[in-house]
C-alpha cells in the first residue's frame, strides 16, 4: 500500500465523520493556537525588555559603589561599602581614553518649592555627561554650563510632570526654585519619554553633582555611569578600572560593574524560560488533544471491525491495518495544527493591530515544538487503538464482534 | 491446486471442545466447481476460512500451489490471500462510504497499483459486469444484486485462482441470486477455482463437485468418495 494511499483512505474516514473529525480538529487546534498565541507574549516581553534597555544607551557600563552586589540576586539600590566612591575617584578615570562619557550619580529626594507650591521630587547629581549618556534631551532650555562639572552651579532640569505641576502653563525657564536649603534656577525641561528602567523621567530633577553633594550632603557616589567608545574591550577596561580605583582605596578592590550586555543576558535567559515555560503550560491542551484522538479511534475501530476484517480477508498485513489508523490520526493531528497555526496568527495580528507598542511575535522554536508536540501526540495516542484493529482476528471482526 | 491434508480445528465452548473439522482431507484441482453443504454449525464456515487462510488448523496442513502454509508468518499468508484468494460474502462486505469503483479498487490499493491503474482496472472489470454507470454510487444506492455484483468484482480484480463464496445468494431474491450463481458459473467456466458453501440445495447441486460436511467429517456426496 503506498503512502497516499493511507492518507486517501483516511481522507475517506475523515469526510465520512465530519462533526466528528472537525471536533479533533478542533481540539488540536485550540492547543496549538495557545503554544503559539502564549509564547509570542512571552517573545513580546522580551523584546520589550530588550528595547528598554538599548533606550539605557549602547556601550553602557555602570560602577556600583561596594562588593557585594556581585554575589547574586538583584543589586541593592545603595552600594553597602564602608569605603564610599566619590568625585574625585570619577576624576581619577576620566583620562582613560576608552571611555567617552562619564557621569557620576548622587541620588536623593528633595522637597521642591515654587512660590506656594512643593513636590517631593527624586533628584540626580550628575555631571553634564549624563545627557548622551542616558539620551536625554529638552524641550526647553539648556543643559547645565561646563562648569557645572567641577562646581556647583545652581541649576536644575526638571521633568515634564513637575513643570506642569509647579509652574501650570507658565514657562518656567529662569525661574529660581528651593531644594531643601538651596536655590536653583530652571534652565530646561526635560523632553516627555515615559518611564525608562523604573524610573519616571516626567516626576524628576537633575542638578549638577556637585550641588547634590551639598543638597544632600555627602560625598558618596550612588552610581558612576560610562559610556565606553564603540569596539572597546569592556573586560580589559574594568580591569583599569578597578585597578586605578583600588590604588585610590588603599588597595581594596571594593566596586561592582553591571554591563549592558550582562543585565540584557540576564533578562533575556528569565524571559526566554518563561516563555517555555508558558508554552510547555500550553502544550499540556496538545496532551488533552491526543487522549481526545485515541477516544476517537477506539470508537473508530470498534465501530469498523468489519471494514477491519474485510481488508484483512483481501490481503492486508496486520502493519497496513496499522498505518491505516495511524494516518487518520496524522491527518487530524496535521489539520489541526494547520487551523491552529491560522488561528495562533490571526489572533497575534489582531493584537498587535490593537496593541502595536508591545512587540509579540512567535518564536520559531515554539511554533516547530507546537506542530511536532500535535503530530507526536497524534501518533502516540492512536497507536494503543491502531495496535488493537492490527491485531483483530478477521473471521471474528467480518461477524462485527471482537475487542 | 489446493490440497488439506489431516486437517483438524476444534473450538472451546465452554467446557466442552467442538469439533469444527474433523481429520479432513481434500483436493481441489484448478477449474474446480465444489458446493459445500450441511447443516449450521457443522464446519462449512471453518473449512472456508481455513482453504481462505483467515484461521489455522489445530492439526494437519493446508497446501495451496505446493506451499505449505499453516506455518507461515501471518503476514505471508495475507500476502498469499491478497494475491490468490478470493472472498464472496453473504452480507457483500462493501465499505459504506466508498463508492462501488472505490470498492472495488480496495483490493488494488493493497498490492500496491497507482490510482490510475486501479481506476482503470476496476471501471473495466465493473464493464464486464455490467455495472459501469454503478461505478460513482454508493452501496446504499445499489439494489442487493448490484451489490453482490460489486462484490464479485473486488473478489475478481487481484485475477484469483481461487473464488471462495460463503452463502452468495443468502440475501438475495431468487432472481438475483440466480444471476449472481450464473456469473459466478461463467467465472469458474473462464478457469477459475470456484468453492460455495451453502445451505441452499438448488445452488449446491449446481456445482459438479458436492461436499457434505456434518460434525466437521467431509464427504463428497455424488461422487461417494470418502474424505475422512
Amino acid at each position: 500500500m503506498h503512502f497516499l494511499d493511507y492518507w486517501s483512505f483516511s481522507l475517506s474516514v475523515f469526510l465520512r465523520h465530519r462533526t466528528r473529525s472537525l471536533l479533533i480538529i478542533l481540539a488540536v487546534a485550540v492547543g496549538v493556537a495557545a503554544v503559539i498565541v502564549l509564547t509570542s507574549f512571552g517573545e513580546g516581553a522580551r523584546r520589550f525588555v530588550e528595547h528598554e534597555f538599548s533606550s539605557l544607551g549602547s556601550n553602557l557600563l555602570i560602577i556600583l559603589p561596594g562588593k557585594k552586589e556581585t554575589q547574586g540576586g538583584a543589586p541593592p539600590i545603595y552600594g553597602t561599602t564602608p569605603r564610599e566612591l566619590t568625585i574625585e575617584d570619577v576624576e581619577a578615570l576620566e583620562h582613560i581614553s576608552s571611555i567617552q562619557y562619564i557621569a557620576p550619580i548622587i541620588a536623593g529626594t528633595s522637597l521642591i518649592s515654587y512660590r506656594n507650591k512643593s513636590r517631593e521630587v527624586i533628584t540626580l547629581g550628575a555631571t553634564p555627561d549624563i545627557f548622551p549618556i542616558r539620551q536625554l534631551t529638552l524641550q526647553s532650555g539648556r543643559i547645565f554650563p561646563p562648569a557645572a562639572k567641577t562646581q556647583h552651579v545652581p541649576v536644575m532640569i526638571i521633568g515634564s510632570k513637575i513643570k506642569q505641576e509647579l509652574f501650570g502653563s507658565h514657562n518656567p525657564i529662569g525661574e529660581w526654585v528651593k531644594a531643601g536649603d538651596f536655590r536653583f534656577r530652571i534652565s530646561g525641561v526635560l523632553t516627555e519619554r515615559g518611564e525608562s528602567m523604573g524610573l519616571d523621567l516626567r516626576d524628576m530633577a537633575i542638578i549638577p553633582v556637585r550641588s547634590a553633594e551639598m543638597l544632600f550632603d555627602t560625598s558618596g557616589l550612588f552610581r558612576v555611569l560610562i559610556e565606553t567608545n564603540q569596539n572597546q574591550n569592556q573586560v580589559y577596561l574594568e580591569q583599569r578600572i578597578r585597578k586605578i580605583i583600588a590604588e585610590r582605596h588603599e588597595g581594596e578592590d571594593d566596586i561592582s560593574f553591571i554591563s549592558q550586555d550582562s543585565i540584557l543576558t540576564a533578562f533575556n535567559s528569565i524571559l526566554i524560560m518563561v516563555t517555555i515555560v508558558v508554552g510547555a503550560i500550553a502544550a499540556i491542551s496538545l496532551v488533552v488533544a491526543g487522549v481526545l484522538i485515541m477516544n476517537v479511534l477506539f470508537i473508530s475501530v470498534a465501530q469498523r471491525k468489519q471494514e477491519i476484517g474485510l481488508l484483512k480477508a483481501l490481503g492486508a498485513t496486520r502493519v497496513e491495518v496499522r498505518n491505516i489508523f495511524l494516518a487518520e490520526a496524522i491527518t487530524m493531528s496535521s489539520l489541526g495544527s494547520l487551523a491552529g497555526i491560522v488561528i495562533g496568527y490571526t489572533a497575534q495580528q489582531l493584537f498587535i493591530y490593537y496593541w502595536p507598542q508591545f512587540p509579540i511575535a512567535t518564536p520559531w522554536w515554539a511554533l516547530l515544538s507546537a506542530i511536532a508536540t500535535a503530530l507526536t501526540m497524534g501518533v502516540l495516542f492512536s497507536w494503543l487503538p491502531a495496535s488493537k484493529a492490527a491485531k483483530l482476528d478477521p473471521i471474528i471482526a467480518l461477524r462485527g464482534k471482537g475487542i | 491446486m489446493i490440497k488439506l491434508e489431516q486437517v483438524t480445528k476444534t473450538y472451546q465452548l465452554g467446557e466442552h471442545p467442538l469439533v469444527a473439522l474433523d481429520n479432513v482431507n481434500l483436493n481441489i484441482t484448478n477449474g474446480d466447481y465444489l458446493s459445500v453443504m450441511g447443516p449450521s454449525g457443522s464446519g462449512k464456515s471453518t473449512l472456508l476460512n481455513m482453504i481462505g487462510l483467515l484461521d489455522r488448523p489445530d492439526s494437519g496442513d493446508v497446501i495451496i500451489d505446493q506451499q505449505s502454509t499453516t506455518q507461515l508468518e501471518e503476514e505471508s499468508r495475507a500476502i498469499i490471500r491478497r494475491k490468490k484468494i478470493g472472498f464472496i460474502f453473504q452480507s457483500f462486505q462493501l465499505i459504506q462510504r466508498l463508492t462501488a469503483v472505490e470498492n472495488v479498487e480496495v483490493p488494488l490499493m493493497l498490492g500496491g497499483y497507482s490510482a490510475n491503474q486501479r481506476r482503470e482496472k476496476a471501471l473495466n472489470i465493473l464493464r464486464k459486469l455490467d455495472l459501469e454507470n454503478r461505478a460513482s454510487h454508493l452501496p446504499k444506492q445499489l439494489s442487493g444484486g448490484q451489490l453482490q455484483r460489486v462484490a464479485i468484482a473486488r473478489s475478481l480484480i487481484m485475477e484469483p485462482s481461487i473464488l471462495l463464496a460463503d452463502e452468495p445468494t443468502g440475501n438475495l431474491d431468487s432472481k438475483s441470486g440466480q444471476e449472481v450463481i450464473e456469473l459466478l458459473e461463467s467465472v469458474n467456466q473462464s478457469g477459475l477455482t470456484l468453492l460455495v458453501v451453502t445451505h441452499d440445495l438448488q445452488l449446491g447441486s449446481r456445482a459438479p463437485r458436492k461436499l457434505q460436511i456434518v460434525d466437521g467429517k467431509l464427504t463428497e456426496v455424488e461422487q461417494h468418495r470418502a474424505f475422512s
